[in-house]
C-alpha cells in the first residue's frame, strides 16, 4: 500500500457516491437494531428496485446516528432530511418523497434542535456517516491519512509529541496524559511490546465504546497503530465486551480488510512496522476494566488486579512493557495526527483538552450518544441537548462514572464538565455514562444500587473490597428498610472512609463513592428512613450492625 | 491432582462440537493464554459448561482442573448450569434500574415461578438478569432469545415471553 493507493481507493469511493443522486442512511447501530432497522433497510432496497431507481439511488447501513430515543433513524442526504421511528411500511412513502422531491414531513426529524447543533464531533465524526463494514468508506473519509503521514513523516518521538501537545488525557475515567503514558512505553526497554485497547465498558449506563466501535472500528485501529509505531510494538490486542457481539463482528471484518489492504500487519505503508492485532473476548467481569486485571485476563487467568507499581508500562502483559487506552483515547488519536496537537488543544478547558462523548440516558427526553467539548455545562448538556426531563418532572441529580462516580445535584449544574470540576463535586468523569435522574428516584436507593453492583463484582482478592461491600450493602439494605439508626449511618461513613483509603485496585478505592456524594448532597433522604436508637439496639453497640449478612 | 493423561486429545464423546473446540485449542498452539477463548467456544457449541468441557479443556491446554474451573466461575458470562429451551434476560444496567427494570424482572419471576438465574421446572424458561446491555437509550431493554427488544412494560415483557414460550406447545 502506498500513498497514491490509498488515494485511488478514497478517489473511487468518493466518485461512486457522487453518480448516486439519492443517497439514504440507515442506522444499524445495537439501538436502531434492535428497533428493526435491518427490515427498514430491506424493505427500503426493495421498494427502491420495485420503483425502478437502483441507479440512482443508495441504500447505506451506517453507524450510531445519536438520537437513539427516537430510532430506527434514516437519513436522505439530497433532501438533507432525517427521518425517525422510521417502520419498514414506511419504505414506499419514502421513496415516493424522493421521486417528488418532498420530504415525508411525517417522519421528520427537526435537525436544527440543539442535540444535533450543539454538539462538537471529532470522535464520532464518521458515525452515521460511513459504513462500518467497507474500509473503502473509511480511506474515503481520509482514513489511514493519519497512519501515513506519522509513518513516513514523523519520527516516534515526533508522534508522542504531538499527542503530548494536544493536552488529551485518558477517556477510560482516570484521565491520565496520554502523551505521557505513550512517552513512558516508548522509554521502557523490552524487545516485545504491546498495545491493548480497553473496550471492556463494563460501566452500567455506557455506551459510548460500543457505538464507537461498532460504527467506526476502522479508527480505533488506526489510532493503535498509530500508538504501535510510537512506542514500538508489533502486536496489538483489543479486548472487548463479549456481551457486545455487533462490535466484535466488526471489528473482526475491519482487521480483515486492514491487513487486505496492507494497513495493519506486516511492513505497513511499505515501511518497517509491523503491528497485528487480535481480539479477546471479555467473559463479564467489571474488575476487568482495571488495567492489571485486564492484563490477567488476556493472558487467560481470573480477571484480578495486582498491586502498581511496576506500573504496565513498565511490566505488563507477559512482563513486557505494555501501553493499555480505552476506545476513545485511541479513537482521539487519527484526527490529532492529521491536525496536529495545537489544533486539538485549542478545544475545551485549560486542563482538560478535547471533546468527550457521553451516553444519555435515564430521565431525560432524548437519549443517546452525544459529543461536546469539555467545558460545556451540565445544564447544557440535560436542558439544551438533552430536551430536559419528560413528563414535567423535576430534577434531582446526575449521575457520572457510573459505580466509581457520584450524584451531583442540582445546585451544580452551571459547573463547567472537565476532569477537574467533576472530582471537586465528589464525582468522576468516568467514560462517559450520564443517567439523569427525575424527583422520583431515592438517592439511597441509588446508592444501594451501585453497592450491589460493586459487591456482585468485587474480584475477592482484598478484604476491604471484598467485604467491606457487602457490608456497605447491608447497611444501605437495612437504611431502606427502615430498620437502620443513627450507629448504622456512623458505621456507613467509617467503612466508606477504610474501604475507600485500602482497597487494592480502583473498584474498590472508588466503590464508597456513590454513597459518599448522596450523603454529601441527600443526607436528608438517608435520615428519614433513619429509626430512633432504641436501647437494645444501643447496647449491643456497633459491632451488630456490622454483622449482619446476606440471608 | 493427577497430571493430564498423555492421550489429551482423545473427544469426550463422538459429538461433532467437541472437534470445534479443539480447533480452537489447535489454532493458539494449545497455550494455557488461549483458555478463555476456549471456554467461549465451547459454552457456544453446548450452551453451558459441563464436568467433561472443563475436564477436557484442562488436560488439553495442559492447566490443571482447579484453575480451569476457577476460570469458569470467576466470569459471569460462563455458566456451569444448562439453560433453558428459552431465555429472557432482563437488563439491570443504571438506565434501566431507574427506569424500572426491578418490575419487569418481578413481573416474569412471579409469573413463571422462578428467581433471577433459575429455569422453570419444564426447562422452557430460563429468567437471567445482565450488568447493562449498553442499549441504555432504550431503558428499560430485555433480550429474548438473543433478541434485543426496548422500552418494556411488564405487559409487554410477559407478552414476549408467551411468545417465546408457547411457541413449542
Amino acid at each position: 500500500m502506498t500513498a497514491e493507493e490509498l488515494d485511488q481507493i478514497a478517489e473511487e469511493e468518493r466518485e461512486s457516491t457522487r453518480k448516486c443522486r439519492h443517497r439514504l442512511h440507515v442506522c444499524m447501530a445495537a439501538g436502531c437494531l434492535s428497533l428493526h432497522s435491518d427490515q427498514v433497510k430491506s424493505s427500503l432496497e426493495a421498494q427502491i428496485k420495485a420503483s425502478g431507481l437502483e441507479g440512482e439511488c443508495r441504500v447505506k447501513g451506517v453507524g450510531c446516528m445519536g438520537l437513539c430515543s427516537a430510532g430506527p433513524l434514516v437519513s436522505v442526504s439530497s433532501q438533507d432530511v432525517t427521518y425517525q421511528d422510521v417502520a419498514p411500511e414506511d419504505a414506499p412513502e419514502i421513496v415516493q418523497g424522493l421521486q417528488a422531491g418532498k420530504p415525508v414531513e411525517r417522519l421528520r426529524c427537526p435537525t436544527d434542535v440543539p442535540f444535533f447543533t450543539r454538539q462538537k464531533k471529532i470522535v464520532l465524526e464518521n458515525c452515521g456517516a460511513i459504513d462500518p463494514e467497507r474500509i473503502e468508506e473509511y480511506i474515503a473519509a481520509e482514513g489511514y491519512a493519519a497512519l501515513h503521514k506519522a509513518l513516513t513523516t514523523m519520527t516516534g518521538a515526533q508522534t508522542i509529541e504531538q499527542v503530548s501537545r494536544s493536552g488529551l488525557r485518558g477517556r477510560g475515567g482516570a484521565g491520565y496524559p496520554t502523551g505521557l503514558k505513550w512517552g513512558m512505553v516508548a522509554k521502557a526497554s523490552g524487545a516485545a511490546k504491546y498495545v491493548i485497547c480497553n473496550a471492556d465498558e463494563g460501566d452500567p449506563g455506557a455506551f459510548m465504546d460500543r457505538s464507537v466501535l461498532e460504527s467506526d472500528p476502522h479508527r480505533v485501529l488506526e489510532g493503535m497503530a498509530i500508538a504501535a509505531y510510537a512506542v514500538g510494538a508489533s502486536q496489538g490486542y483489543i479486548y472487548v465486551r463479549a456481551e457486545y457481539p455487533l462490535a466484535v463482528k466488526r471489528l473482526k471484518t475491519a482487521i480483515r480488510q486492514a491487513e487486505r489492504l496492507g494497513v495493519l500487519g506486516s511492513s505497513i505503508f511499505g515501511t518497517p512496522l509491523n503491528f497485528k492485532i487480535d481480539i479477546r473476548l471479555g467473559a463479564g467481569a467489571f474488575v476487568c476494566g482495571e488495567e492489571t486485571a485486564l492484563i490477567a485476563s488476556v493472558e487467560g487467568l481470573r480477571g484480578q488486579p495486582r498491586p502498581r507499581p511496576p506500573f504496565p508500562a513498565e511490566a505488563g502483559l507477559w512482563g513486557a512493557p505494555t501501553l493499555i487506552n480505552n476506545v476513545e483515547t485511541f479513537a482521539n488519536i487519527a484526527p490529532i495526527i492529521r491536525n496536529g496537537g495545537d489544533w486539538y488543544a485549542a478545544i475545551g478547558t485549560a486542563k482538560s483538552k478535547g471533546t468527550k462523548t457521553f451516553a444519555l440516558a435515564g430521565k431525560i427526553n432524548n437519549t443517546g450518544l452525544i459529543e461536546v467539548p469539555m467545558g460545556i455545562t451540565l445544564r447544557d448538556i440535560i436542558y439544551d441537548i438533552g430536551g430536559g426531563i419528560p413528563d414535567g418532572k423535576k430534577f434531582k441529580a446526575v449521575q457520572t462514572g457510573g459505580p466509581s462516580g457520584g450524584c451531583i445535584p442540582e445546585q451544580f449544574l452551571d459547573m463547567p464538565v472537565d476532569y477537574d470540576s467533576l472530582s471537586k463535586v465528589g464525582s468522576i468523569m468516568g467514560s462517559g455514562g450520564m443517567i439523569i435522574m427525575d424527583e422520583t428516584s431515592s438517592m439511597v436507593d441509588v446508592a444501594r444500587f451501585f453497592m450491589e453492583f460493586c459487591m456482585f463484582e468485587s474480584c475477592g482478592k482484598c478484604v476491604p473490597c471484598r467485604v467491606g461491600t457487602v457490608h456497605m450493602h447491608d447497611l444501605l439494605r437495612k437504611i431502606i428498610e427502615r430498620k437502620a439508626t443513627a450507629r448504622d449511618m456512623a458505621l456507613l461513613e467509617e467503612l466508606c472512609d477504610m474501604v475507600k483509603c485500602t482497597s487494592l485496585c480502583g473498584l474498590g478505592q472508588s466503590a464508597p463513592n456513590p454513597v459518599l456524594t448522596t450523603l454529601r448532597y441527600f443526607r436528608h433522604e438517608y435520615d428519614e428512613l433513619l429509626v430512633q436508637d432504641d436501647d437494645a439496639a444501643g447496647a449491643k453497640g456497633v459491632a451488630q450492625g456490622a454483622k449482619e449478612t446476606v440471608p | 491432582m493427577t497430571p493430564a493423561p498423555k492421550q489429551a486429545r482423545t473427544m469426550p464423546s463422538k459429538d461433532k462440537r467437541w472437534l470445534i473446540v479443539d480447533a480452537t485449542m489447535r489454532r493458539y498452539g494449545y497455550a494455557g493464554s488461549s483458555l478463555i477463548e476456549t471456554l467461549h467456544v465451547a459454552q457456544e457449541s453446548f450452551a453451558y459448561l459441563d464436568e467433561d468441557a472443563l475436564r477436557f479443556v484442562a488436560s488439553s491446554l495442559s492447566l490443571p482442573l482447579s484453575k480451569v474451573y476457577g476460570v469458569a466461575t470467576f466470569y459471569h458470562h460462563f455458566t456451569l448450569k444448562p439453560q433453558g429451551e428459552h431465555t429472557c434476560v432482563v437488563c439491570m444496567g443504571t438506565a434501566c434500574y431507574i427506569k424500572g427494570a426491578t418490575q419487569l424482572l418481578t413481573a416474569v419471576e412471579e409469573a413463571y415461578h422462578v428467581k433471577d438465574g433459575q429455569t422453570t421446572q419444564d426447562k422452557k424458561l430460563s429468567v437471567l438478569t445482565a450488568r447493562c446491555l449498553g442499549s441504555c437509550g432504550l431503558a428499560p431493554a430485555a433480550v429474548f432469545d438473543g433478541e434485543v427488544a426496548g422500552k418494556l412494560t411488564s405487559a409487554e415483557l410477559l407478552a414476549r415471553v408467551a411468545k417465546q414460550v408457547g411457541h413449542d406447545r
